[in-house]
């Protein structure tokens, strides 16, 4: 017994300064991140943990002061507005694959820190005629590439980039809410309130392409993940879908990817009769979308295990589409 | 300054009002300080705990704040237009009443541009307004033709204002010094010299056509905050010359209420006669059938088309479960009764007048109300979300202090005004008797280099 408690204390304890050294490295790596950021005030948790510093040392700091490493690549304020030359970023949104797993939705909360109820992207069930059966629609902001909300902006809070992301900055932003106004997609949410806290967010510089932390009385929105492309990954709603349902790419290039299949843009598009939603408002989205033609799944997959809140969202469409 | 007949009795008539600050002016006074704190307290609220505390959501994100900013630009169209217009055509009967008239424009003015401060998120980052301003934004539009058109109202105002501040600087009035100093500085050494007389003339012609076009640019602009977005109900071509027809209307309104009230409270029955609510009547009506005109082509057109983007605020506008009463209140309070009340010559008189002005003035802040929210809650995308309040927009108890709290402002201006400057100007009263003369020398020798007041 005792024995075994021994050789579990130094597993343990092997596992702990293992841990602990990664930990250390990436500390210490986003502590140098975030050089001249506001030192906040936090309450210490009593808990000690031994870290391993860059050049050999073994310091002891309280466990609070350890923060979660929000991935992201800090650039200039000046390169956030001006964005990633070379490349013109496009989504395309498979329709008929869509299931309302709604993983893409928390995917972009967690990723973004953001509350449950606030989504950059929401999945609306459409209906586009009496006879037509209904679809799931998940809807991001479309980056047009004639943005009304740009048009309206008066302190250029929010800016098209030559990849041709439209993106916030939110400490520009006066939170005058015309951009919302503007925008006939409904994609921009305000921040009515001050936001919960988020440790991990703490010591982050805030530049237009990490979109975090959140600020009060600001205006926010789905910002295609700049901060993740500019690393060469794809944004978190791409790879959480379990259906492969959104394609990112480059027009550019004319790749598009779901993290599965790797097609060409433009023969996707062709092949599968792509089209823009709304195309008559004339603000050249760069979403596209795949009609829900040849159905991965029946509509009320969808719908059936959602829990009570989110059902009564889509109730009157769902009747409708019975009858 | 030296008064004639005329100009002496309506000095003395009005100089206890400017002399004294009684019990009545306190009362009132404190009533609306009353109203402002309490305003004040939503505010501290709201700037506390965030915009949360009001009924504005992710759809509707423009409510009560913005109509009453609309509302309150508008009425200032009272001073801009009325008496600049008045003004060009020099017409006589304007003179009592010019300065109710500006003066409605520069406090409104003053007050409007604060609810939208109310309606912006960031407080503390207006200056960026001007660090970092967009020109092709129609808010910066708006933030450079409010800010001139201010500048021009209160010009306006002053220099009407300069011979009065003139009289009571000689008049031995039974003030505070500090107050004497205000007017004696106030009167810029305005002696009534012949060549003083001719440059105030002249400013204020100049004045007069240049407020003109700029109280159309401010509300055109205005409008386009609306008719640039591409929402139903927003995305009208009529819009410009609507909301200034609008605001010309409303302007008129609270002028007639205003004339009323100060007639009533300072007995200014002399001065303040029924001829000026009945020529004033006059224009409202053909005020408000030009604005009637606008509101029934602007809807039938909405009505008649099948588009679905109209069709959805249609619905809303004309359903009595939902905005319906307040659409017929605003229609039938703000076009027809105005117009069946001058109209008939039984009805014709002061206090239906008034009346008329008082339900218009309402009605039209109803419209504004109208136009704003129906449309945000009508977005192009399915809302689908369960959330009441992001659903319909309910204004909260803050939103409505706060509403309150500007009204409040905007009659205490008034009423600390009224104790400051007399309410019909002095020196506008030209001699009768020595315009008659050369009224009469005009006549019998037209070469005569004569000019008639």
């Amino acid at each position: 017994m005792k024995q075994e408690e021994t050789n579990d204390k130094s597993r343990r304890d092997f596992l702990k300064t293992a841990a602990v050294a990664t930990v250390a490295a990436t500390a210490c790596g986003s502590l140098a991140c975030s050089c001249g950021s506001k030192k906040h005030e936090h309450a210490a948790s009593g808990e000690k943990v031994k870290l391993l510093s860059p050049d050999g040392q073994m310091v002891e700091i309280d466990s609070s002061e350890l923060r979660g490493h929000h991935h992201a690549s800090i650039v200039s304020s000046a390169e956030a507005r001006s964005g990633i030359p070379g490349r013109k970023f496009v989504m395309v949104i498979d329709l008929a694959r869509c299931k309302n797993a709604r993983k893409c939705v928390s995917a972009c909360q967690k990723m973004h820190h953001l509350p449950v109820e606030k989504e950059w992207l929401s999945i609306k069930l459409m209906k586009d005629n009496e006879q037509s059966a209904p679809y799931w629609f998940p809807k991001t902001c479309f980056h047009c590439d004639n943005p009304p909300c740009v048009k309206v902006c008066p302190v250029n809070a929010t800016f098209k980039r030559q990849d041709g992301l439209v993106l916030i900055d939110n400490e520009r932003c006066i939170g005058c809410k015309f951009c919302m106004a503007a925008c006939p997609y409904s994609t921009r949410v305000f921040n009515w309130e001050e936001p919960k806290e988020d440790l991990d967010l703490r010591d982050m510089v805030a530049t237009p392409e990490t979109s975090v932390p959140s600020k009060v009385g600001t205006v926010e929105k789905c910002d295609f993940c700049p901060d993740m492309v500019r690393q060469g990954l794809l944004p978190d709603c791409v790879t959480a879908c379990p259906n492969g349902v959104f394609y990112f790419g480059d027009e550019n290039e004319d790749t598009v990817t779901n993290g599965d299949e790797t097609v060409s843009f433009t023969q996707l598009i062709k092949d599968r009769s792509g089209y823009r939603y709304m195309e008559e408002l004339g603000t050249k989205p760069r979403v596209y979308y795949l009609p829900p033609k040849d159905r991965m799944f029946p509509v009320e997959r969808g719908y059936d295990a959602l829990p009570e809140d989110l059902k009564g969202r889509f109730k009157d469409v769902m009747e409708e589409g019975k009858k | 300054m030296e008064l004639n007949s005329f100009q002496q009795k309506a000095f003395e008539h009005q100089r206890p009002t400017i002399e004294k600050f009684g019990r009545k002016s306190w009362m009132w006074t404190i009533f609306f300080l009353v109203w402002i704190i309490l305003g004040g307290y939503a505010l501290y609220l709201q700037v506390a705990e965030g915009h949360i505390v009001t009924g504005m959501r992710d759809n509707v994100v423009w409510g009560l704040y913005i109509a009453n900013f609309i509302f309150f630009i508008g009425i200032s169209y009272a001073g801009a237009v009325i008496s600049g217009i008045l003004h060009i055509l020099n017409v006589e009967w304007r003179k009592p009443i010019i300065r109710i008239a500006e003066m409605i424009t520069v406090i409104a003015t003053i007050i409007g541009p604060v609810f939208i401060l109310l309606c912006v998120g960031r407080f503390d980052r207006l200056h960026h307004l001007i660090l970092y301003p967009r020109l092709q934004s129609p808010i910066t539009w708006d933030v450079l033709a409010i800010s001139t058109y201010f500048t021009g109202s209160v010009i306006f105002l002053y220099l009407a204002l300069i011979k009065d501040f003139a009289i009571y600087r000689d008049a031995n009035l039974n003030i505070p010094k500090w107050r004497k100093k205000i007017y004696k500085a106030l009167a810029i050494g305005y002696r009534g010299t012949p060549s003083q007389k001719k440059h105030i003339s002249v400013s204020m012609n100049l004045m007069a056509i240049i407020i003109i076009p700029l109280a159309i640019i401010v509300h055109s602009v205005l409008s386009w905050i609306f008719g640039m977005t591409l929402r139903p109900g927003w995305h009208s071509t009529i819009f410009g010359p609507y909301f200034v027809l609008a605001a010309i209307y409303s302007g008129t309104g609270v002028l007639i209420m205003a004339m009323w009230v100060y007639r009533r409270m300072y007995k200014l029955y002399d001065y303040i006669n029924d001829k000026h609510f009945i020529y004033l009547g006059y224009i409202m009506l053909v005020l408000a059938a030009g604005y009637g005109y606008f509101t029934f082509s602007e809807y039938l057109t909405d009505w008649f088309g099948s588009e679905k983007w109209n069709s959805e605020v249609i619905h809303k506008l004309f359903s009595f479960s939902e905005y319906g009463w307040w659409f017929l209140f605003a229609n039938v309070a703000g076009i027809v009764l105005p117009i069946f009340i001058v109209a008939f010559p039984k009805t014709r008189k002061p206090g239906w007048i008034a009346i008329a002005s008082f339900f218009m003035v309402i009605a039209l802040w109803v419209k504004r109300y109208l136009i704003i929210v129906p449309t945000l809650e009508s977005p192009l995308l399915p809302m689908q979300d369960t959330r009441l309040e992001y659903v319909k927009y309910s204004p909260t108890w803050v939103e409505w202090a706060l509403t309150f709290a500007g009204i409040a402002t905007f009659f205490l201006f008034f009423t600390l005004m009224s104790k400051f400057v007399t309410i019909i100007p002095i020196s506008e009263f030209a001699d009768k008797e020595k315009a008659k003369e050369k009224v009469a020398e005009k006549v019998i020798n037209p070469e005569s280099k004569v000019i008639p007041a």
